[in-house]
């Protein structure tokens, strides 16, 4: 009979860890759908940026507040997930805090302790997190593209850790066993003296609940990750380490452009000979992005990773003069294209079909992307290493080499470069005419 | 009638080549410095600045033509790439080693994105030279002129957090004796001026005001007696949001060269 919870616990642990691990393949394959990017060099670097900007947080705290918060959440997200083992352990062994007989008293106390303070802060911190989203309204959080699902999952996510966070210290305090040794229940014993006066085996009835629906709830919050904004939680360690390394202001240079243009400029270049054996190399790749499978895959893992805070938002010129664009919504649009095509995938075996949709026009608009000053201001907030500069610059790359689709003043501005080598009508045999003016 | 300018040496390469000689470093002026008038009173406030350190610099003149900086943040890849093809196949033919440049774009392009293509340079921008000309003792400046003026600096985008410069500028103002005072966002907090990317050559998209005008009025915040620029489009950009906050006779904009050129009255 008692073995029953066991096989029970051990069948939600399976399936809950079992229907995540499917979703996480479907996210590498997503993210696979993008172009192949070398991003192997400077692997020391890599390892540098992901311990200082993820695990360090370092770009968290350049807002103080914000920072400070989130940095206590993330603190106590970790190191509470410690208590998660122990339970995981006495589920499957159908023990009672395990962690009391290989540990001695005091170490176990000393680290529920922590537990339990980490989870009165962490409490703290996500009020505070819902009263800047629904109560002061934080301009950042009140943009467009941050209404419906986007506004109800930021909320959704602080529901679950205030859950979370108080079943496990009722847990704690509707344990009698665990009260009556004193140590370790730092806040729990505030928590018991409601349950005072309850017979022994309804406390017990609450405790049992609150374990039980404490372990299937972070379950419950594991799962939910791949539809949430939340999956930064894990993917801002991979998305720091494959972050760009040069300066922001370099861009890449198109190698298949450089290719072309090598032959433009070489005069021994037969324009008339045979193609070299392999011809599907010479197909033309396109030029630029128009839809996610045109970007690379280092972009769509910037998709997944953006956590929709808002930061590159609130720091970019044109948003700021009340212009369309917002570097937020460029990576939330290429997520949901990104999952759309994936949902594409899977109901055709496998395979894409073209569903008379794209990226660009049916999620970013041109005026959009004309309305980027390419200075930085996201970069350079983002938390995370994302990067919706690239993407901006990227589907512009297809507007004007694919479209010829540039805005009529920018097409004068290149036509002059290409005839005078300036962007405006100037001679260029007048170039040093200011030295005798 | 005198022009002050007349007195200007700006040797070519083409003249330095003649000679069989190779200058000490090559002053890239760029589109903007070469045709704007702002911006060829910043190029002159420089070559000033050169000349007066005995700098033996050159330039390239007709040689010269835009880096591709504009074409390539529009998104135009081949035309960004043709006249790199070109600029590199001059800068080496001349085997030119160190470039100068008073424009932020021209220089974030040909230090960052030249080296792919096949031009390798060090390259410098002008607060960059002109402070280590302070360093090593061939200019100097005693306060003069603008001692103890409100000079607040705006960080061009690609000057700042594209490639991490933020002292050298500073420094060359302080050598003024000049009271630097910061915007509230500064250095790599800084705010563009509406101009790069490309939209320095067109009308903005339609929203609730100018860049330009955001980032002046950040500026006038500091009180300023002086706005320092060190960029040619952030200069055209700021002094256009002055001029719309009428606020020309009281701030002006000038170049860190200026700065410098006209503390000496140079």
């Amino acid at each position: 009979m008692s073995y029953i919870s066991n096989v029970l616990f051990a069948v939600i642990l399976v399936l809950g860890i079992g229907y995540f691990a499917k979703n996480v393949k479907k996210l590498i394959r997503n993210i696979k759908l993008g172009r192949d990017i070398d991003v192997s060099d400077n692997q020391s670097q890599r390892w540098e940026n992901m311990i200082r900007i993820a695990l360090g947080q370092s770009k968290m705290v350049r807002r103080p507040v914000s920072g400070v918060l989130h940095v206590i959440v993330y603190i106590g997200f970790i190191i509470i997930n410690i208590e998660v083992l122990e339970i995981i352990l006495d589920g499957l062994f159908g023990t009672h805090r395990i962690g009391l007989k290989v540990l001695p008293i005091s170490v176990y106390g000393f680290l529920i302790g922590t537990f339990e303070v980490l989870a009165c802060l962490v409490l703290v911190s996500v009020t505070v997190f819902w009263v800047r989203r629904n109560v002061i309204k934080l301009a950042r959080f009140m943009k467009s593209e941050m209404s419906g699902w986007p506004k109800q999952d930021g909320n959704l996510i602080l529901y679950f850790e205030v859950v979370l966070m108080t079943l496990f210290l009722v847990m704690n305090a509707t344990d009698s066993q665990f009260q009556s040794l004193n140590s370790g229940n730092v806040i729990s014993q505030f928590i018991a003296p409601c349950f005072e006066g309850m017979p022994e085996n309804g406390l017990h009835l609450i405790e049992r609940g609150a374990w039980w629906l404490h372990i299937i709830g972070i379950l419950i919050f594991l799962n939910y990750l791949y539809f949430s904004k939340h999956l930064h939680i894990l993917l801002a360690f991979p998305n720091t380490f494959y972050g760009k390394l040069q300066p922001k202001g370099q861009m890449d240079n198109l190698e298949a452009v450089a290719n072309e243009v090598k032959m433009m400029m070489d005069p021994d270049a037969d324009p008339f000979a045979a193609p070299a054996e392999g011809g599907e190399d010479d197909i033309p790749e396109k030029f630029g992005a128009s839809d996610v499978q045109d970007l690379n895959w280092v972009q769509l893992l910037n998709a997944y990773t953006c956590t929709e805070c808002g930061r590159c938002t609130s720091e970019c010129p044109a948003n700021l003069t009340g212009k369309k664009l917002s570097p937020r919504k460029i990576m939330m649009d290429t997520r949901d294209r990104l999952e759309e095509v994936g949902k594409n995938i899977d109901a055709n075996n496998g395979e894409f079909k073209g569903d008379g949709k794209q990226l660009l026009d049916d999620y970013i608009t041109r005026e959009e992307l004309w309305a980027c000053t390419s200075c930085n201001a996201c970069t350079e907030a983002c938390p995370v290493s994302i990067d919706p500069l690239s993407i901006i610059l990227d589907m512009r790359r297809y507007l004007v080499m694919e479209q010829s689709a540039a805005p009529a003043e920018l097409n004068t501005m290149m036509t002059n470069i290409e005839n005078n080598g300036a962007p405006w009508p100037y001679n260029q045999m007048d170039r040093l005419n200011w030295k005798n003016e | 009638m005198y022009h002050m300018s007349n007195l200007l040496k700006v040797p070519t390469m083409a003249e330095y080549m003649g000679q069989g000689k190779q200058p000490e470093v090559l002053f890239w002026v760029g589109c903007a410095g070469s045709f704007d008038d702002r911006a060829k009173k910043i190029t002159k406030a420089f070559v000033k600045l050169l000349n007066k350190a005995n700098v033996d610099f050159a330039v390239l003149g007709a040689e010269e033509s835009c880096t591709g900086d504009p074409a390539k943040r529009a998104g135009n890849e081949f035309l960004f790439q043709m006249q790199a093809a070109t600029n590199i196949e001059v800068l080496n033919a001349y085997d030119i080693k160190k470039i100068v440049t008073a424009c932020p774009h021209c220089f974030n392009t040909i230090k960052n994105e030249y080296p792919g293509l096949g031009g390798h340079y060090e390259v410098l921008h002008h607060t960059q030279f002109l402070k280590s000309l302070f360093e090593e003792g061939r200019l100097t400046v005693e306060g003069g002129r603008f001692k103890g003026k409100r000079i607040t600096f705006h960080d061009p985008c690609y000057l700042g957090r594209a490639n991490n410069v933020y002292e050298a500028p500073r420094e060359l103002i302080q050598k003024l004796e000049a009271e630097l005072v910061e915007m509230r966002k500064c250095k790599s907090n800084g705010l563009c001026c509406g101009a790069g990317g490309a939209q320095m050559f067109k009308d903005a998209e339609k929203g609730d005001k100018e860049v330009n005008i955001e980032r002046t009025e950040q500026a006038l915040e500091t009180k300023p007696e002086i706005i320092a620029a060190g960029c040619p489009f952030c200069n055209t950009m700021m002094t256009d949001g002055v001029k719309a906050k009428e606020k020309e006779n009281a701030v002006a904009v000038l170049d860190i060269a200026e700065l410098i050129a006209n503390a000496q009255d140079l």
